[in-house]
């Protein structure tokens, strides 16, 4: 035992000494999740809190494009400032180029009465099918001209579809108005009450919105919430550039020809360095969480929310920090110098972050990579943290992700004690 | 553990090779008796430091019997372990630590508890002169400082036979001087000692019995005055001359 906290007591004073590896396996991480979350948490706020700046030109003068804008207002997610009537559809472009907006939607001059006329057309058809005698004003059956909608090509299909449904909905409430207004007058022969319109128009289903976290909470996911655990991993991770090479410099140096000659296996030195990197990877994350809790807030970003289930997040943090130091040490086997430990290092663990979501979602990657997908232990990592973090999940909830973490874990250190016992190191 | 009046070092029809090259020993047989200061000397590539290896069990030979006082050196067990003591040529410690972490660290994995090293480490430090500097980082000592850092870790255990492997090399006359006291007073104690330089001189001085080889073969072994009776020369290096020849050795590389 005394030989095991010997050596712990060596790699801390070495690891204390290589300033430049400290730097790296804290510093870039922090600056990394700082930033990172910074940007996202903007685009997070433009989804979730910022409204889409649309420009609008109405060319109309009824009634129903009227009804339209204030439908559109209504929808909410639109910051609406509307351009004169004369302008041409070119000096709009040229706006939303200056990004004046996102989205930018023109009226057609006759749009009100042919709304009106389109209306009377169906009520009159509805009344005839119903045997009822129809309104003998001859209706226009001209269609109604359509709106136009520009949208800047930076915005992603699936908001655009969302700027469409919502002024497909707001068109469909000012063309059922305009329809319920026509039958109400074609068989009353009078305007339709104030009252009545409102209640008819308005009193829609409700939707209850319902969050499916775990734990009943409703935390809306933001930038910190998904950074801070995917930048943990990653920290934890990217020790390799430290402990990968302090395991290539342990095995050029003198000092591993003398321990060779020692009463004492190998695999104590093995165990000491899991050890002492293991503590460091939970600094790692210790300090990435007291920035996201405590430094985010002052900094105006989201508050980090840490999981219920703290047992279940410290051993979430145990077995990917084991991962992390178990794939750094055998980088460090394999490697024959500290240069290759470094770029095989680095660029393995940036790979494995990019195919296991960290640098993009997982959902986003096109199908060809769902089995590679499973094969990064920083995915693993990172979904189990997402079960705590987003999903409000128990330990049990995310055994499924942490089951593969460690079976990664346990075959990366079979390969690294194959690796030693080939090259005659234990 | 075999008795204690065996040889310190007893080996019979020794043969070793690298993958994929010609043999470097194939039917080396060398006897050292215990308490014996001996010299292995040789041209480059003559296979001393391979042989040094093969004692400290650092390589494991094809052919033939390797002891250390009766234990086979290829069972690599602890006891064997604990017999020897090295000193490599290159400095083999962590240059980030102080001489007492290196010794602490060391003196654990040689099996020591903390009392014994913590006894040790002074002991050594004051007599090779680290006391001063027994917290200092070692990376910022002079290569005389750092020799003798790397000496007291070989010998921190007591060991019952010490290899060292050119242990004087590139330091000043002081130092060198201050090394082979130490070494001749470690000997004096019991001590087998077991060396490899081209300091000829400085193996005449702390010498007493020596091996030469050459190619791999062993072609001269005596103590160093019938060795020099025998070939009528008068020093170690015109013996080395004569028996070796004049020519470069190192072309093979």
């Amino acid at each position: 035992m005394y030989k095991l906290w010997a050596t712990i007591k060596k790699d801390i004073s070495v690891l204390l000494r290589d300033k430049v590896g400290l730097t790296l396996m804290f510093t870039m991480p922090i600056v990394l999740a700082i930033v990172i979350t910074t940007i996202q948490n903007s685009t997070f706020e433009l989804v979730n809190n910022n409204k889409v700046p649309l420009l609008l030109c109405n060319r109309d003068t009824g009634d129903a494009s009227k009804q339209l804008i204030t439908a559109i207002e209504k929808v909410g997610m639109f910051d609406i400032k509307q351009v004169t009537q004369n302008q041409t559809d070119q000096e709009i472009i040229d706006r939303m180029h200056a990004k004046d907006a996102l989205v930018a939607v023109i009226i057609p001059a006759n749009f009100s009465e042919k709304i009106v006329a389109n209306a009377k057309n169906i009520s009159g058809k509805a009344l005839n099918n119903f045997g009822l005698q129809a309104d003998t004003t001859k209706a226009s059956a001209d269609s109604v001209e359509p709106l136009t909608l520009y949208y800047h090509p930076v915005l992603q299909t699936s908001f655009r579809l969302s700027v469409n449904g919502a002024l497909r909905s707001s068109l469909q409430l000012v063309q059922n108005k305009q329809i319920l207004k026509s039958l109400y007058f074609a068989l009353n022969e009078k305007e339709l009450p104030k009252n009545l319109e409102d209640q008819v128009v308005n009193e829609n289903v409700p939707i209850n919105e319902i969050s499916v976290s775990r734990d009943g909470t409703r935390n809306i996911p933001n930038a910190t919430q998904h950074n801070i655990p995917a930048w943990t991993i990653f920290a934890m991770f990217f020790i390799v550039i430290s402990l990968g090479s302090s395991v290539v410099r342990e095995k050029l140096n003198g000092s591993f020809v003398r321990l060779k000659t020692l009463p004492t296996n190998y695999l104590v030195a093995l165990i000491s360095k899991q050890l002492t990197y293991l503590l460091v990877t939970m600094v790692q994350a210790i300090c990435i969480f007291a920035i996201g809790i405590w430094l985010f807030p002052v900094m105006g970003l989201p508050k980090l929310n840490l999981p219920s289930d703290l047992f279940g997040l410290l051993i979430v943090l145990l077995i990917c920090g084991w991962c992390a130091v178990s794939f750094a040490i055998c980088i460090g086997v394999f490697a024959q110098t500290q240069e290759q430990a470094n770029g095989i290092g680095a660029v393995s663990v940036v790979l494995l972050a990019a195919i296991g979501g960290i640098l993009v979602p997982s959902f986003a990657m096109p199908s060809s990579f769902h089995l590679i997908i499973q094969l990064s232990p920083l995915h693993w990592a990172l979904e189990a943290f997402y079960g705590l973090f987003l999903e409000g999940g128990k330990l049990k909830d995310i055994l499924i992700n942490i089951l593969p973490l460690l079976i990664i874990t346990v075959l990366i250190q079979i390969v690294t004690l194959w690796g030693l016992k080939r090259k005659n190191l234990i | 553990m075999a008795v204690m009046n065996t040889a310190a070092v007893s080996i019979e029809h020794l043969g070793f090779t690298y993958p994929g090259q010609p043999n470097i020993f194939t039917d080396l047989n060398l006897q050292i008796e215990t308490g014996e200061r001996f010299g292995i000397f040789g041209p480059n590539g003559a296979g001393k430091t391979t042989l040094m290896y093969c004692m400290t069990g650092l390589l494991s030979y094809q052919q033939g019997k390797l002891s250390l006082f009766g234990n086979d050196i290829a069972a690599h067990t602890k006891e064997t372990n604990k017999l020897f003591g090295f000193v490599p040529q290159d400095f083999s410690f962590y240059q980030e630590l102080s001489p007492v972490q290196n010794l602490e660290f060391f003196g654990a994995w040689c099996g020591l508890n903390k009392q014994t090293i913590k006894q040790r480490t002074t002991e050594l430090l004051e007599v090779l002169g680290l006391a001063d500097v027994r917290n200092k980082q070692v990376q910022k000592f002079s290569g005389g400082m750092k020799r003798r850092v790397n000496l007291a870790i070989g010998v921190i255990h007591n060991p019952r036979i010490l290899f060292l492997d050119e242990p004087t090399v590139g330091v000043d006359i002081q130092t060198r001087n201050a090394i082979i006291n130490y070494l001749k007073e470690l000997n004096k104690n019991g001590t087998t000692l077991i060396y490899t330089s081209h300091q000829l001189s400085e193996a005449e001085e702390l010498c007493n019995k020596i091996a030469l080889i050459e190619a791999g073969k062993i072609i001269a072994h005596n103590t160093l005055d019938n060795l020099l009776s025998e070939h009528k020369e008068d020093g170690l290096e015109g013996l080395y001359l004569n028996l070796t020849g004049k020519a470069y050795r190192d072309g093979n590389v």
